[in-house]
């Protein structure tokens, strides 16, 4: 018992603000765990990011450049940060930054940094782009799409698909809009925002139903959780969601799973048809936000990943509670300018 | 042309307005010449210290000390119609 | 002389910047700006003096690499491959000839390249004649020196055909198929169609003209294709034309042409990531063509040989554009502008590119967000629209990366000259490949009549 282990566990996504990254639950998640003793880097994007001075979640942040400037920035910085700190398991929580992270994972893996993420195959299969033709070719249902690179493509699109229309960015970000007029213009805010394509996709109306997974990478199923959302914010953010009974969309996640050999979290969200029928409207390729709702209901899924991560193998977890609820709420830290200052001047606190 | 007085400048070079919140980080150079502004220095004793010790031009000193003293008002560090 | 002197410490323009602006955080990114002191071991100093700035500087041992990485890539997948040096990417002589030493063919769109092509010593059987202007004499003599000519339109076709009619020895010819291949824009204004059968009625009468042998098919997709995918969908219509045109006249095509078009790895404007991350490389295209072509169930001994024309992927890195701050200015909204001594009328990619543009000497940590722009009195005329860069002063030398593609063909004499061209060769030496422009070189082609020849003022 007391000769735990210690690891050190660097993370992103510490946004712990009203459209959240899932850094922070994922490090609670670790810490939870009984099995290890653990040291959370944290790696951030701004300054502010509240998972860099919140007590009890990172031992030390640093910053890291934007995924834009490229993996050789990112891997230089990395260098040095493991250089201090000796990261064991690196958890990257963004889409934008997973790319590169993929990219580098063999160079990682070199200077001893773990990490348990999808193949670029895995990756670009369940990009918005090839969904649609992934999901055909394993006979899930999809909503109809098309691949948009200029607004005169849209009044097509919206010929075939009829209104409402939902106009997806490339990473992030989707709009339902009902005319040609809100259409054109969340293509010229997506486009903007992170570039081309833009994707048109058909509404489908239905209940909303995510499922967070892991996958061990060999088709198998470590955790598969569904969650409905009970509230959302106006980003259509779940602000408090709980834990669901449905074999159905389980067997769902476990045969998306296998399809794929999929390695690490992910997210699927569903739209569930007033039948019944399960419509994947987009898979993340790394645990939502609500991540910690799957440690609350017992299977704690990140620790599960840094257990993996490092080589150890893992049993599939067989049960969880049922009609477990989040509720997410803010809270007001307090700090000193210094410390805002100190961490935004040199890049680590 | 004054500093505000109650910018709050930190050893390492970080500025903050309490003003309006805003926060700056600066370079050695301008550093020197922001403390030198808190002692109520005039441009042209400035001047004379960033000559002594850097290796500059007197040219390129004033038209970059013309410039950094317009910089420091654009952003409200300064009061501009003080003489 | 005293001690103090020598105790002074080096100056840096005095610079404060705001917190958490929302502009991109700055560590880790200094491989961004980290300076470029040397090309191939040579100092962007004395390139600069001895060769004045602006100036083009192009390494060849960077190109010889790429090219016989590019030529690994597809050599390691499939039998029989054969490049064809795009000229219109760079036509100075010397950089043709490095890549026909290679073992390159030239590839031109021309009668101008063709005569480059020529001069240079390249045998007439090994050029292929692309393009949609190619004058009757140019087409005479491209089927007297045996030379592949890929037909654009059935406006070409009629002329050859009316050609050959006269002409003692038979045209090798080639097709141009433009096709959907699921990217755009299509590039369908070149070419004859593959979907509406256009491409097939040019093989029926081509095929049915004794004095023309279809010898080959090209296509060419598109320009900086980011997704290998869409070369394996064109190698496939490309092969189906190929075992249609065997099954209908029993006559065995002898290459597939998949053209060019490869990205190179710059960064697009507007794009998320930077071009090094997302543009595929010389293996994926590779893949994703020799697979389609050997899957494709041609015999071992029938398969045709593939030509690459490439131009852009294989000579962008190997350039360089040297330059110098002409001035600094701080912009009405705040924003510094750095002015550079080279403009869009040589950099003409600044266009479409997010150039990378390091300063060639040591600097400290600090930088600014500015914009970059080139001298020319003209509001079009900008590098960068913005870039974190060190604190660069008047005089400072910078170097713009990856001008190697488009930039020595499409550049433009206006307002001022275009500069030196030199080549660092694989031992280091450097070597003057182009002249720069004097005032002669343009008023040798003007003509002064005689009414104008004086003035009072």
């Amino acid at each position: 018992m007391q000769n735990k282990k210690t690891f050190t566990v660097a993370l992103t996504g510490l946004n712990a603000v009203d459209s959240p990254g899932p850094g922070v639950p994922v490090a609670r998640g670790i810490r939870e765990c009984e099995d290890f003793n653990v040291r959370i880097i944290g790696l951030s994007y701004e300054s502010l990011e509240p998972g860099i001075y919140m007590e009890g979640i990172t031992d030390k942040a640093y910053q890291i450049p934007y995924p834009s400037a490229g993996s050789e920035s990112l891997l230089t910085r990395l260098e040095y940060i493991h250089e201090k700190e000796k990261i064991d398991v690196l958890i990257p929580n963004f889409d934008a930054e997973l790319y590169n992270f993929i990219k580098l994972s063999p160079k990682l893996k070199e200077m001893g940094i773990h990490t348990f993420l999808p193949t670029t195959e895995q990756f670009e299969a369940r990009d918005k782009i090839n969904l649609f033709s992934f999901c055909k070719k394993h006979n899930f249902l999809v909503p109809r799409d098309r691949t948009i690179y200029a607004a005169s493509e849209l009044s097509a699109a919206a010929a075939h698909f009829n209104y409402p229309l939902v106009v997806k960015g490339k990473y992030y970000d989707a709009t339902v809009c009902q005319t040609l007029e809100q259409a054109q213009k969340a293509f010229h805010k997506l486009e903007a925002k992170w570039g081309l394509p833009v994707i048109a996709q058909e509404f489908i109306h239905g209940t909303e139903i995510n499922v967070a997974a892991l996958g061990d990478g060999n088709g198998n199923t470590i955790s598969a959780i569904p969650m409905r959302k009970l509230f959302i914010t106006d980003k259509g953010k779940a602000w408090a969601g709980v834990t669901l009974e449905d074999s159905k969309l389980i067997k769902l996640a476990k045969d998306f799973i296998r399809a794929t050999n999929w390695r690490g979290g992910c997210e699927l969200e569903l739209m569930v048809t007033t039948d019944g029928r399960p419509y994947f409207m987009e898979v993340n390729p790394r645990f939502p936000a609500w991540i910690y709702l799957t440690v609350g209901a017992g299977q704690n899924q990140p620790a599960a990943l840094v257990k993996m991560a490092l080589g150890e193998k893992i049993e599939p977890y067989t049960s969880y509670s049922v009609g477990k609820t989040f509720i997410r709420y803010s809270w007001d830290m307090i700090i000193d300018i210094e410390q805002f200052q100190h961490f935004s001047a040199l890049g680590e606190n | 042309m004054k500093l505000l007085s109650n910018i709050a400048v930190s050893e390492s070079g970080y500025l903050f307005n309490p003003t309006n919140g805003d926060s700056f980080s600066s370079n050695p150079v301008a550093t020197d010449i922001i403390s030198l502004l808190k002692q109520d220095k005039s441009p042209e004793e400035i001047k004379q210290f960033i000559l002594s010790k850097y290796d500059v031009e007197k040219s390129t000193v004033e038209r970059d000390l013309d410039e950094f003293l317009q910089e420091l008002r654009d952003n409200y560090l300064m009061n501009s119609n003080a003489k | 002389m005293t001690s103090e002197t020598k105790a002074k410490l080096r100056y840096e323009r005095p610079i404060i910047r705001k917190m958490n602006s929302g502009l991109m955080n700055k560590f880790g990114t200094r491989t961004e700006y980290a300076p470029t002191s040397h090309i191939d071991n040579v100092p962007v100093k004395r390139l600069i003096d001895d060769y004045g700035s602006p100036c083009f500087v192009i390494s060849e041992r960077t190109m010889r690499k790429t090219y016989q990485s590019a030529v690994r890539a597809f050599k390691t997948r499939y039998p029989k491959v054969q490049f064809a040096w795009s000229y219109k990417t760079n036509y100075i002589d010397a950089v043709c000839n490095v890549f026909h030493q290679e073992g390159s063919w030239a590839e031109v769109v021309s009668g101008f390249e063709y005569e480059k092509a020529i001069r240079n010593g390249v045998p007439g059987n090994k050029i292929i004649f692309n393009g949609p202007d190619k004058t009757v004499e140019e087409l005479k003599r491209a089927i007297e020196n045996e030379s592949l000519i890929h037909i654009d339109h059935f406006d070409e076709l009629y002329d050859l055909i009316e050609i050959t009619e006269t002409s003692s020895k038979k045209a090798r010819v080639a097709i141009r198929v433009n096709m959907d291949v699921g990217v755009y824009p299509l590039w369908d204004r070149f070419g004859f169609n593959y979907e509406s059968y256009q491409a097939w009625q040019a093989i029926v009468k081509i095929m049915n003209c004794e004095k023309m042998e279809l010898v080959g098919l090209h296509c060419h997709i598109g320009t900086f294709m980011l997704t290998a995918n869409a070369y394996a969908v064109a190698a496939a219509k490309l092969c189906d034309l190929a075992y249609n045109i065997r099954l209908k006249w029993n006559t065995r095509i002898q290459y597939l042409d998949l053209g060019g078009g490869f990205a190179s790895t710059n960064t697009l404007r507007g794009s998320y990531l930077p071009g090094v991350d997302s543009s595929p490389g010389f293996d994926d295209y590779a893949e994703a063509i020799t697979s389609t072509i050997l899957n494709f169930g041609f015999k071992q001994e029938e398969l045709p040989l593939l030509i690459l024309e490439t131009g852009r992927a294989l000579i962008d890195d190997a350039g360089y554009l040297l330059g110098t701050v002409l001035a600094n200015k701080r912009l009405s909204d705040g924003r510094r502008a750095t002015i550079m001594d080279f403009g869009v009328n040589i950099l003409f990619t600044a266009f479409w590119y997010e150039h990378k543009i390091s300063p060639a000497q040591e600097f400290t940590h600090h930088s600014e967000e500015m914009v970059v722009f080139g001298p020319l009195c003209m509001n079009i005329d900008k590098i960068r629209e913005s870039v974190n860069l060190p604190l660069l002063s008047r005089g400072d030398h910078v170097v713009v990366h990856k001008v190697g593609a488009y930039n020595m063909t499409q550049w433009m004499q206006f307002i001022s000259m275009r500069p030196n061209v030199v080549m660092i060769d694989a031992k280091g030496e450097v070597h003057k490949i182009r002249d720069r422009e004097t005032i002669d070189t343009l008023t040798s082609q003007e003509h002064m009549p005689s009414h104008l020849k004086t003035f009072k003022l």
